[in-house]
């Protein structure tokens, strides 16, 4: 740390500049003062933005519980899928959101592996995102079964018939990943939250929150032995979920790459896969973490620094993306099979979605190049824009992927195309609906920043000499 | 320093080092005891977690409903609780028979297949038919009697038709008419011609909408009688159709002559030495035969005419100024004298028949490949003529009651006749009918027809065989019959259909076997020795020298290619079988070729106005690659108003432009663009095979001489590549060949699949999103020019890989490979993830998108077949091979201990198919016909290159072109 910054007491703005991950002046109080003080702050004093935002989010998660009920009751033909299209909305959806999360898990676990400082205040934000993403993907393989009842047959259970699933096919692989991941996700969460429920529970003001946050504390006394036990565990949980940030894509990947459609088989898609997941959550993290660092003035404690850092991790795994693109397509050349080339001129220009693949080229290859300059990077707005841009990139990238090479396989006769209906549509924004619904809760009402982990970032900062070496 | 002291003491216990202030640091300080030391509590953790997952797998047991069992209390004769019975019967369309045998289950007719003793089946059945036993089950069949729209009785009807019939027997019967259809049966005609005798006044009038009005004209024209015209398409090398459609259409005998054109087909390719036949066919509107032809000589239909004209001056007399066909053409049938056959088109004019009459009898085809009997029909008249004799006496007042057999004059009469407004003018209609139809609704009565499967009655073949009709269920809605009619006319009202037939047949054969004959004759599905004789006509009579085709733009009226003229319209699986020629479900269009579009400035989907003679109707337009230029064809059987829930308001009425002048083309129409974007459902979106080969061809000449041409070395994977062993089939190892040579595109296949499958129907726009059920379907590829190019017809069913894809990615093993190589749909496990169609590279799978099978209609439960689940919603469903007849003959053979004959098991697509293209068998018999089969050299799987190791594989197209054209 440069200890020029820390001597500068004038500044103009909360936020501390580039370098750093914490702003001026804060002691242990303030830092759990400022974080618990959202939580506990009076419900009319919420910001305004916090009811407007949930107001609309819970209109789109009522939609969504619409779009289901008729779903359950009239079948998936309700949506756009046909034969050749069988995957439509339900499985793009299912991967972007399954990718989102992605960021929480890099931040949580490998970040904090490679201690990475400037992750700590952003790691429980991104944790409750990738939970939250995986619980609206998660919804959706089960939504888009043709008899979402028997779901459970997916699972390894035993039964009279002495039916086990089917273990060669990726779906089964896809449910161990993706359960795998929700669990150690919230698991890893939650026991991040403990030592914070036990701070709420001694600054809660009245007795149901200290009952709730007690309860959730699961009697945290911060003594030497639990904090000794926790950092084992945490650490544990951050190297079981290592491997996860690139098993779980992978796995997804595999849905597509052990296929025989051309447009899905290729051995590139995991890599590709798993870093479009952590382009596309950073840019959610990104997307999530302006606008509540700004309505709740959190900016000394999401600080540029944490912005350009993602930034900067965005434009690196932008970058594998766009070379995965260029891999794909040098692909289907070289290999000069007639069926993969033809997936390809059907994704660029013969097919009836070839624009879907040039805004995607645009959304995830041109437009990012702009993180390039440190002037983007330092721009509030303009990061906060070509995160949305790639939020968006990555979700077409899945359309082109899943819909596009349905539309046309190999035999001509049974070439169709697919077009998303009403209901399509309605569960798409209804899981964004929820998605958001739950961030918003979660700021509300859950300590969004770690306290502990601040107090200990501001420990660091006041003693460098001592943080040496940790 | 003491070595048992710590230098620094905080406590006098630590300083003590006593056990609790041991313990309280061990606890406190976690970090200086070791974690997991207590190896037994993790393996009792895991045992219980073990034991708690068993636990929770106890499952409970459910209570079976209560249901009531009931015993026959008198078991009908040869009937075996859950095995089908089959009967031999036969189905008449335009009053000519075809052949049938029909499954029953526990007395519901379900299936139908062809009688092979029937000289009009052998055993081969077409769409149209296969797709009747639906309409038994109709639930908008007409129930009751109605007087004037509202119910009523039979008995009530029976006084009302005897006070008619006496009130016109005071006058001998005059004012009493009686309206048919064409009529072949001989019972029927004896009751007609018994009652007209009695009462001399009343007449007769015969009209069929698409009946053979110009075949009949053109015998008599040619003959001076009504000659009944067969074909001998086996011994024929050189065809020359003249606009005849005669593999699949309406035409008699059709579906043998498709039998016996594909034979010659199949022989040539396995014997170089073989003569394969050569069709020529010239025609504006594309045909299944069309499809077929080596050499399609695209024409206007007007100026067929002129073409037949010309061939026949050119085998007069050669001359230079032939166009360069014509010469080719007659001088391979001059090659082939009494080896080919020149078929007029029942849609051409009369004229056209003559010169094809005199064009065999040139060539001495006349009593070799071209056979002429008596005419089939009871009492041939010309039906326009009888109808248009009916029409003005009802004008003229002279009809004052009138009996309508079936039919719908008031949808389906030519259109100048006005036949409603002088059907208005009768004091006493009557409507026999098995629909209550916009016929029905403008008479004083109306009776419900019985459907064919619930009446006794006979009727004649293409070649005079004459067979008994016989029911196979009791009529569902007390239908009657023709023959109840006729006795209520001649004061027998309780005298049954069935007494009546055999009464008739009893006086033909009145010895005293006659019970055995009756028995063997029902048993049969023929009557032996009613077969027609051969008969040598006179020289036909070049009569009128054929008129030049007029110019202007030209309208074609055609019977729709799936319903024909419409009296079928209410059946869904004909609605939603994909017409071939463009694969559209539930409309019809009108076809124009794309030049024509072009000039005219109208593409697919556009609604156009035609005007023709003064009369109006819109309707979608549909370019048609192949079709004529300058020319329109619409197609009858659309646009019904009360034809029942299915076909109300679809498509477009082109009866309503179709005059008595002009009942098959005329010339002088006119249309005027309206709108555009009319929504089609169709099931084929691309036309033309883009660069790849899924169906390959050559000529016979080219195949001889290099018979690998179907599996060039980059399609083919050897069977080796593998790391695993191969799995062996010591029992069985189904297969099945397709032969694309024999096929002709007529969809039959796909419909017998679905009678026998329990496919569902799932309606236009559910076929316009891509979700239409076929099992199998038929893909219809475009090769040549967009103006005339090449129509090639590939039936797709499951291809049950050896390495089936879809198998690999089905998370709950809902779809299996059997231990005979069947690749197995298990519907009650399968969830629904659409997984398998997605990698299925061939795309044969269909999924329950919503519940498509109708659980609600209970009269439609009746032609479910009872071996084959019915699917829910949310499953994926495929071609199973028809794995309920391979078990059900597996099971046969078995308690005979007996092996399988090659040929027992015959799927439903193979035994509808006319031109024997399909072939299922074991190949593990190396004599079974499909193993012999796929020894061919032209056998090429679909996608081989993929390793998928397909076990339905197809048998490349060869053609015989005629070198003398450069075309083809």
């Amino acid at each position: 740390m440069n200890p020029e910054d820390q001597e500068s007491s004038a500044v103009a703005t909360l936020d501390p500049g580039p370098d750093k991950v914490i702003g001026p002046g804060h002691d242990y109080g303030s830092v759990t003062d400022e974080i618990g003080g959202v939580v506990f702050m009076p419900f009319l004093k919420t910001p305004r933005q916090l009811f407007t935002g949930f107001a609309c989010a819970f209109v789109l998660v009522n939609l969504l519980m619409v779009a289901v009920t008729w779903l359950f009751v009239r079948g998936v033909g309700i949506w756009g899928i046909v034969i050749p299209v069988a995957w439509g909305f339900a499985i793009v959806n299912f991967v972007w959101w399954i990718g989102i999360g992605h960021a929480g898990t890099l931040i949580s676990a490998i970040l904090l592996l490679l201690k990475q400082d400037w992750r700590t205040s952003i790691n429980r934000f991104s944790e409750a995102m990738t939970l939250f993403a995986v619980a609206c993907a998660g919804m959706f393989p089960i939504l888009h079964l043709g008899r979402p009842w028997l779901a459970y047959w997916l699972l390894p259970y035993p039964n009279t018939m002495w039916l086990w699933p089917q273990p060669r096919s990726p779906l089964i692989w896809d449910v161990f990943a993706v359960s795998t991941y929700a669990t150690v996700s919230f698991i890893f969460w939650f026991t991040g939250l403990i030592p914070d429920f036990a701070t709420m529970r001694d600054k809660a003001g009245n007795s149901l929150a200290q009952k709730i946050f007690g309860t959730l504390a699961m009697g945290w006394r911060g003594s030497a032995k639990h904090w000794a036990r926790y950092q084992k565990a945490y650490l544990l949980l951050a190297g079981l979920s290592t491997p996860l940030v690139v098993s779980v894509h992978s796995v997804v990947s595999f849905d597509f790459a052990v296929a025989i459609l051309p447009g899905w088989h290729t051995t590139i898609f995991p890599p590709y896969f798993v870093a479009g997941a952590i382009y596309s959550g950073f840019a959610m993290v990104l997307t999530l973490a302006i606008p509540v660092r700004r309505w709740y003035h959190l900016e000394d404690l999401i600080t540029m620094r944490h912005i350009e850092c993602m930034a900067k991790v965005m434009l690196g795994t932008g970058l594998i993306v766009a070379y995965g693109y260029a891999m794909e397509a040098f692909m289907a050349w070289y290999s000069g099979g007639i069926y993969e080339r033809y997936a390809f001129v059907n994704r660029m220009w013969a097919g009836g979605y070839w624009w879907t693949y040039w805004v995607l080229i645009l959304c995830n290859i041109a437009i990012p190049q702009l993180l390039w300059s440190r002037r983007v990077r330092m721009s509030v707005p303009a990061v906060f824009m070509i995160a949305l841009v790639v939020n968006v990139g990555m979700w077409l990238e899945r359309f082109v992927i899943v819909v596009t090479s349905l539309t046309r396989d190999f035999v001509p006769s049974s070439w169709g195309m697919y077009y998303p209906t009403i209901w399509d549509w309605s569960t798409y924004l209804g899981t964004i609906g929820v998605f958001l619904s739950l961030m918003f809760l979660f700021v509300r009402g859950l300590p969004a920043i770690s306290i502990f982990e601040m107090r200990e970032v501001v420990h660091h900062e006041a003693e460098p000499v001592h943080a040496h070496g940790d | 320093m003491q070595k048992d002291l710590p230098q620094y003491w905080r406590s006098l216990e630590e300083l003590a080092q006593t056990a609790e202030f041991r313990a309280f640091v061990e606890d406190e300080f976690p970090n200086r005891t070791p974690d997991w030391n207590d190896a037994g509590s993790r393996r009792r953790f895991l045992t219980l977690m073990g034991a708690s997952i068993a636990l929770a797998g106890a499952s409970a047991c459910t209570v079976q409903p209560k249901e009531m069992i009931v015993p026959y209390v008198r078991q009908p004769e040869d009937y075996v609780p859950g095995k089908p019975l089959f009967y031999a019967t036969s189905a008449s369309w335009g009053g000519i028979a075809t052949g049938l045998l029909v499954e029953s289950h526990l007395g519901r007719p379900t299936k139908i297949e062809g009688n092979p003793q029937h000289p009009a089946s052998l055993g081969a059945t077409d769409a149209t038919m296969q797709a009747s036993v639906l309409t038994l089950y109709d639930p908008d069949r007409s129930q009751t009697v109605t007087q004037n729209g509202n119910i009523s009785e039979w008995g009530v009807f029976v006084t009302a038709l005897t006070a008619a019939r006496d009130s016109a027997g005071a006058r001998r019967g005059a004012g009493f008419r009686l309206l048919t259809g064409t009529v072949t049966s001989p019972t029927l005609a004896a009751q007609i011609q018994e009652f007209l005798t009695a009462f001399p006044g009343a007449k007769w009038h015969q009209y069929e909408p698409c009946g053979r009005h110009s075949a009949r004209a053109g015998a008599t024209a040619a003959f001076g009688q009504p000659l009944n015209t067969i074909y001998r398409f086996d011994r024929a090398a050189v065809i020359v159709s003249l606009d005849a459609d005669f593999l699949c259409s309406s035409m008699p005998g059709s579906l043998r002559y498709a039998r016996d054109y594909s034979a010659r087909r199949r022989a040539a390719a396995v014997n170089p030495n073989a003569h394969p036949p050569r069709l020529y066919v010239a025609e504006g509107t594309p045909s299944i035969t069309g499809g077929m032809a080596e050499h399609r000589l695209r024409m206007r239909t007007s100026e067929v005419a002129a073409f037949a004209a010309a061939l026949a001056q050119e085998l007069k007399a050669p001359s230079n100024g032939s166009s360069a066909a014509v010469r080719a053409i007659a001088k391979d049938l001059r090659a082939h004298p009494g080896e080919s056959i020149v078929i007029a088109g029942e849609h051409q004019p009369p004229g056209v028949h003559v010169l094809a009459h005199a064009i065999n009898q040139m060539l001495g085809n006349a009593g070799k490949t071209v056979l002429y009997t008596d005419s089939v029909e009871a009492n041939p008249v010309d039906e326009l003529a009888s109808l248009t004799e009916l029409v003005n006496e009802m004008r003229s007042g002279a009809v004052e009651s009138l009996l309508m057999f079936g039919g719908n004059p008031v949808y389906d009469a030519p259109a100048d006749l006005n036949f409603l407004a002088e059907l208005k003018k009768i004091t006493f209609r009557a409507h026999l009918g098995v629909y209550s139809n916009e016929t029905a609704a403008w008479c004083h009565w109306h009776i419900p027809e019985a459907h064919y499967l619930e009446t006794w009655s006979d009727a004649r073949a293409y070649d005079g065989t004459a067979s008994i009709v016989q029911p196979l269920i009791a009529p569902i809605y007390s239908g009657k019959t023709p023959h109840d009619l006729i006795n209520v006319l001649m004061n027998r009202a309780d005298r049954s259909s069935h007494d009546t037939v055999r009464d008739y047949w009893q006086r033909q054969h009145p010895a005293a076997d006659f019970n055995d004959f009756w028995q063997i004759s029902l048993h049969d599905g023929v009557i032996a020795g009613t077969t027609f004789t051969e008969k040598m006509p006179p020289a036909a009579k070049l009569s009128t020298p054929v008129a030049s085709a007029a110019s202007g733009l030209e309208i074609v009226f055609r019977p729709d290619p799936s319903i024909g003229d419409g009296a079928l319209s209410n059946n869904a699986w004909l609605q939603e079988m994909p017409k071939p020629q463009n694969k559209m479900t539930w409309d019809n269009a009108v076809w124009i070729s794309p030049k024509s579009a072009e000039h005219y400035g109208v593409t697919t989907g556009d609604v156009i106005e035609i005007a023709f003679q003064g009369r109006k109707v819109n309707g979608p337009v549909w370019i048609l690659p192949g079709h004529a230029d300058e020319s329109l064809t619409v197609h009858l059987g659309y646009g019904r108003t009360r034809a029942g829930k299915v076909a109300n308001g679809i498509g477009f009425n082109a009866y309503a432009l179709r005059v008595s002048s002009a009942v098959w083309q005329g010339s002088g129409a006119a249309f005027t663009r309206k709108s555009g974007g009319y929504p089609f459902a169709t099931t084929q979106h691309t036309q033309t095979m883009e660069e790849r080969d899924p169906f390959r061809a050559a000529t016979f000449a080219e195949y001889h001489q290099n018979p690998g041409f179907a599996n060039p070395p980059d399609k083919h994977v050897s069977p080796e590549t593998t790391l695993f062993p191969q799995w062996q089939y010591n029992h069985h190892k189904w297969g099945m060949a397709i032969d694309l040579t024999a096929c002709i595109g007529c969809h039959a296949c796909t419909i017998a699949c679905q009678s026998e499958n329990n496919i569902p129907v799932v309606g236009k726009t559910e076929v316009a999103k891509g979700r239409h059920m076929n099992w199998l379907r038929v893909d219809r590829y475009y090769q040549g020019s967009l103006d005339d190019p090449e129509t090639l017809y590939q039936p797709v069913p499951c291809m049950h890989c050896e390495n089936a894809l879809c198998e690999l990615v089905c998370p709950v093993a809902a779809t299996v490979h059997s231990a005979e190589g069947l690749n197995e749909m298990v519907y009650n496990r399968c969830v629904g993830t659409r997984y398998c169609s997605n990698n299925c590279p061939y795309k044969v799978r269909r999924f329950n998108f919503f519940l498509y099978a109708d659980w609600n209609t209970q009269s439609l439960f009746g032609v479910r077949n009872p071996d084959v689940s019915v699917r829910s919603r949310g499953v994926m469903e495929k071609c199973s091979y028809c794995v309920q007849r391979i078990n059900g003959a597996k099971i046969e053979a078995e308690k005979q201990d007996r092996p399988l004959a090659d040929g027992e098991i015959v799927t439903a697509c193979q035994q509808a198919c006319p031109a024997e293209a399909i072939v299922f068998g074991d190949l593990n018999d190396p004599n079974s016909r499909v193993a012999k089969l796929k020894r061919e050299r032209r056998n090429y799987g679909l996608l081989e290159e993929l390793n998928t190791r397909p076990r339905t594989t197809y048998l490349a197209r060869l053609r015989n072109p005629n070198p003398d054209l450069d075309k083809g």
